[in-house]
């Protein structure tokens, strides 16, 4: 069930479009934000809500890799992996992350901490190599400085 | 038409056509994959590159994707320049990279139009190294098999089902390498005509699950032009047989009936045939049980009770071909020959019958329905009871919003900007039936009501149409304002269309949409009328003549017969069965001829077992009117015949001497067509046995067949000599004549470098259009020029709940419902469980709920039956699932107390 707080965000965003169906990838983002992403129940319920089916709004989610649809932990960590980076050490902040989480791409800490997942382009090339904590930019990255922006999410 | 110049060659090619189209249409081998002719361009896969050159100066000219790009006047291409053809072979190559390359192991293959595709552009090696991705394929039901790992991205599927078909189970997820097209969760695909993708998929993702049940290579494969059997829809199919057995049903082309779709109970229903209901070997009864007996002793015993005996008559069936009925007419004699229609049934077919012969509305073809620009379906649950009719509606509301597009000078070809553009505006359609159905989402408006007042519906709009038809008096507001719209839809149209039938059992329905019809029609409009009908052979049983059931019953009763011969037909399902009962014990001799063992049979005397549709040749005659002829895919086993041969056999035994004249097909057939002038023209249903090609007769069987000279090497190592076939122009061989036989005669599509289905386009004279020698079957019934007859005027009264009854009315099931194919393990697996539904209202007056046990009361027989809430159904109306649960007796809708239990 989606909760009223839920609701009323995404009835928000219906109001500025003719056809409801128009803010599935909001409602899934509201979803997100609430609970961190968006299960099969909640998906279902989105759907229902939209007037979709939800093989309809499956699809979309699963189109975007910023939708997750499996749970993620406290924090998601998105290193980039793209040309720039990857020309100035993506290989190392990857190698560092990996082996300080002890998890790989794709993988959430045991403690349900962090997620760690690659990511196509921060559009922040002038300062490589980068990665996204959450919302939160972090550019020209060694390990030093990985250690202590990690050590800022709990 | 316009003048395009193909590799330097100039050609004359029909108008608003991209050049792709023009191309096939010409006879060039260009490959594609997302395009379809019936789903038209979306420039997806890039495989049907060509090089366009600006004019004859241009000498770099550029790729364009063929399938986008019209075929205007004075176009320039090249199919051959290197350019093109490297791209072509890239685009597979790039394709290839992930495919399992599985094609041994794949039912695809041999029949695929990757294979195909892959082997035209030259790309014969697999270069890439990398890991193939992987995907976990879903289990999609009882119908359809899925293995993605062969997917091709080309987008047909999610196109056909969600757009064509409005599916909405069916979808393509995630992104680039790892798109998936399956559903959200595994199960059965939900929507009526998915079977389809086994055809629209051009590789193995889609493939048949029944057919790997039982699995034969499509050159394996014995085949022959057949029609479906499962409703009066009459679509064209491919029987295929292997090893004495029927192995699949696959789409046949015909332009003007099913086009390339069939409904799922046509493409699955089959597996009857090979069923443990069926009768193989003759059954006389003994000691008071059905036990085998030779065919000669049935003939011999046959032979005691024929000759000479004045007291026989016959029983017919809508579901038998038009041959076997009249062997059987022919052998009791026409005043003793009775159609096997239930009473009722016969009464509304008979109905529907004169309402198309006197006009002035025509009976449309399947196609000319899907481009039908405002409908009116009043009292049918098509998707249930006509499938292939939801399917052609689908496309029936694009016809408004496509002139829409139109006038934006979009192609009608360029499928993905004619969607844009159109959106999710439809065209009008207007569904009056007793419950919901499922293609109200498609709908204008629907009206939920009894029979009598969808009848009422009917009338008022005919009356809105034309003030001279009846006015319904005390119509309720919003009805009369529902008929006023319907009617003004109806009358702005270019083709609007009725459709209607004998589903609600009312002759008030029928006769209401035939006012409708006749109001159109007199303010000039090109109005069709198209009537669904209860079984096969409906219409062409009724054109024979033969009175109804209790006619028949009442010969027996009062001593004027005591021998009865039932042709393909199980009374139980015409009639109340302890009339059934009374008959049947009254009767001295009760003779069987079917494929099933029904109740009918078990309680003959003689039970002789015909050939089901794939082992028979014959005619039936389908709801447009249509006479089409269905052949044999090969000989049964056993002592399995022909009704029509069997029959024959009995007028031998009988002494008749028509035995002696006829023998093959075409002696029935022209005595059919000299005797029944209403069936004169079934003669041009197809040629007769006498047509060869090149000297040679068509061959069943194609040219790869293999394992012909083996196939019985257990039995004797020395090939026997195939089977000759005095019935047809066909072959039960490989050998004969290929290439391209008249359609009616089409046993398989194939060309060189086509092996697959794709391979149509090369038999179509244009592409999705007829094809080539015109499209199988004879229209029998044609409106006079100057229409004739007046408005019906009897108006019913508005329907009345009683206060403790319920009207007890058939709800049809696409699975389930039809006889035969509710036989079938694949769809018997998909048939409802009996139910009996009321509203939420009458559930609370009844104090039950879902699933509790309810008795209905019906002429002294209780049944207990669990109860659905219909929400949309009308007040005092309980739906039963027609087929599931056996309450028609008569056919006439009847009225039952409820009680709770
Ligand atoms: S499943 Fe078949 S039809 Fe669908 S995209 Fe893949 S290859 Fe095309
Ligand atoms: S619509 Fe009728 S005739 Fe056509 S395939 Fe389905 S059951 Fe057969
Ligand atoms: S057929 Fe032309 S791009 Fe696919």
């Amino acid at each position: 069930m989606l909760s009223p707080e839920e609701r009323h965000e995404i009835e928000a965003e219906i109001a500025h479009y003719p056809d409801k169906r128009a803010v599935c990838i909001d409602a899934m983002k509201v979803v997100q934000k609430h609970r961190g992403w968006v299960s099969d129940e909640a998906l279902g319920d989105v759907a229902e809500f939209l007037g979709m089916s939800v093989d309809e709004l499956d699809s979309v989610a699963t189109f975007y890799n910023l939708i997750f649809r499996k749970p993620v932990g406290r924090h998601v960590i998105m290193v980039c992996d793209s040309v720039s980076c990857w020309l100035m050490g993506y290989d190392r902040v990857r190698d560092h992350l990996t082996s300080r989480l002890g998890i790989q791409l794709g993988e959430t800490t045991p403690d349900g901490r962090f997620t760690l997942l690659p990511i196509v382009c921060l559009g922040t090339c002038d300062h490589a190599p980068a990665m996204m904590v959450d919302n939160e930019l972090h550019r020209d990255l060694d390990a030093e400085k990985i250690d202590s922006i990690l050590e800022q999410y709990k | 038409m316009a003048k395009i110049w193909v590799d330097d060659k100039w050609y004359e090619v029909g108008a608003d056509q991209s050049l792709l189209e023009a191309c096939l249409e010409l006879g060039f081998d260009l490959p594609y994959f997302c395009w379809h002719p019936a789903l038209g361009s979306v420039g997806a896969c890039r495989q049907c590159a060509v090089k366009q050159y600006r004019d004859e100066k241009d000498t770099r000219g550029r790729l364009v994707m063929s399938c986008m790009t019209p075929a205007s006047e004075g176009a320039r291409i090249s199919i051959k320049d290197a350019d093109a053809a490297s791209f072509r072979a890239g685009v597979v190559e790039g394709l290839m990279q992930n495919h399992p390359h599985d094609c041994p192991v794949c039912d695809e293959g041999g029949e695929c139009h990757l294979q195909d595709m892959t082997v035209m552009t030259g790309h014969n090696y697999r270069q890439t190294t990398y890991p193939k991705r992987t995907f976990r394929n879903q289990n999609l039901g009882p119908l359809i098999n899925h293995e993605m790992n062969r997917c091709i991205q080309c987008y047909r599927c999610v196109r056909y089902y969600r757009e064509y078909a409005g599916g909405r189970d069916l979808d393509a997820f995630a992104s680039r390498n790892q798109v998936f097209f399956g559903r959200h969760q595994e199960g059965t695909l939900q929507n009526e005509f998915a079977g389809n993708l086994v055809e629209i998929c051009p590789t193995g993702v889609f493939t048949d699950k029944t057919l790997k049940k039982h699995y034969t290579r499509k050159w394996d494969l014995q085949m022959a032009p057949s029609v479906c059997v499962h409703c009066g829809l009459g679509c064209n199919t491919t029987a295929a047989e292997r090893y004495g057995s029927l192995r699949r049903i696959l789409n046949r082309y015909n332009g003007h009936v099913n086009g390339y779709f069939l409904c799922d109970r046509g493409r699955f229903g089959y597996e009857f045939v090979r069923g443990e209901q069926r009768i193989k070997q003759t059954l006389a009864r003994q000691d008071g049980k059905l036990k085998p007996l030779p065919k000669a002793k049935a003939i011999e015993q046959l032979g005691r009770v024929l000759p000479g005996n004045q007291k026989v008559i016959g029983i017919g069936s809508p579901r038998a071909s038009l041959e076997a009925n009249f062997a059987l007419r022919t052998l009791v004699g026409p005043e003793r020959f009775f159609s096997g229609m239930s009473d009722q049934g016969s009464h509304l077919v008979s109905l529907m019958e004169e309402i198309l012969r006197q006009g002035p509305a025509r009976t449309p073809s399947l196609s000319e329905i899907e481009i039908s620009d405002a409908v009116l379906v009043l009292g049918e649950d098509v998707t249930n009871v006509a499938p292939r009719i939801a399917l052609a509606l689908r496309q029936s509301v694009r016809q408004q919003p496509m002139e829409f597009t139109d006038k934006l000078k979009i192609p009608r070809w360029l499928d993905h900007a004619v969607r844009e553009a159109i959106q999710d505006v439809k065209g009008p359609l207007f569904i009056a039936a007793p419950s919901a159905t499922r293609l109200d989402d498609a709908a204008t408006a629907t009206y939920r009501a009894a029979p009598d007042d969808l009848a009422r519906l009917g009338f008022a709009i005919a009356h809105a149409l034309d003030p001279q038809a009846p006015d319904v008096p005390d119509l309720a507001a919003g009805a009369r304002s529902l008929a006023e719209q319907i009617a003004a839809a109806l009358k702005s149209a270019k083709r609007p269309l009725v459709i209607s039938g004998p589903s609600s059992s009312s002759a008030a329905v029928i006769e209401a949409a035939a006012n409708v019809a006749r109001g159109l029609a007199k303010a000039g409009q090109a109005v069709g009328l198209a009537f669904t009908m209860p079984e096969a052979n409906s219409l062409g049983a009724n054109l024979m003549g033969g009175g109804d059931l209790s006619a028949a019953f009442k010969a027996v009763e009062e001593g004027r017969a005591d021998t009865v011969i039932i042709l393909e037909n199980d009374l139980y399902l015409k009639a109340p069965a302890a009339a059934v009962d009374r008959f049947l014990d009254a009767a001295r001799h009760v003779i069987a001829i079917d494929y099933l063992s029904t109740p009918t049979v078990a309680k003959s005397e003689l039970a002789l077992p015909a050939g089901a549709f794939a082992e028979s040749d014959g005619t039936l005659v389908s709801s447009e009117g249509r006479a089409q002829r269905f052949f044999q895919a090969y000989i049964p086993k056993d002592d399995i015949q022909q009704s029509w041969r069997w029959l024959i056999e009995m007028m031998r035994a009988a002494g008749r001497s028509e035995a002696e004249s006829w023998s093959t097909l075409d002696d029935v057939i022209a005595a059919l067509a000299q005797g029944i002038s209403a069936l004169a023209k079934i003669t041009e249903a197809a040629p007769s046995a006498k047509f060869r090609k090149l000297g040679e007769k068509i061959a069943r069987a194609p040219n790869r067949y293999s394992g012909r000279t083996s196939m019985l090497a257990n039995i004797n190592v020395s090939e026997p000599k195939p089977p000759d076939d005095p019935d047809s122009a066909l072959a039960f061989s490989m050998e004969g004549y290929q290439e391209h036989p008249p359609p009616s005669l089409t046993p398989f599509f194939w060309a060189p470098g086509w092996n697959s289905i794709q391979s149509l386009n090369k038999f179509q004279s244009e592409i999705k259009g007829p094809l080539r020698g015109g499209d199988p079957g004879v229209r029998l019934i044609e409106p006079p020029e100057t229409a004739n007859g007046s408005f019906f005027s009897s108006v019913p009264k508005p329907f009345a709940a009683r206060p403790e009854e319920w009207l007890l009315v058939p709800l049809y099931h696409i699975f389930g419902s039809e006889e035969l194919s509710r036989q079938a393990p694949a769809v018997a697996e998909l048939a409802p469980k009996p139910y009996l539904a009321v509203n939420s209202e009458d559930a609370a007056h009844l104090q039950v709920q879902a699933g509790d046990q309810i008795e209905v009361n019906l002429a002294g027989t209780a049944h207990r039956l669990p109860v659905a809430i219909h929400p949309d159904l009308p007040k005092g109306i309980a739906g039963f699932p027609a087929g599931v649960v056996s309450l028609e007796g008569t056919g006439l809708l009847a009225w039952s107390k409820l009680s709770r239990l």
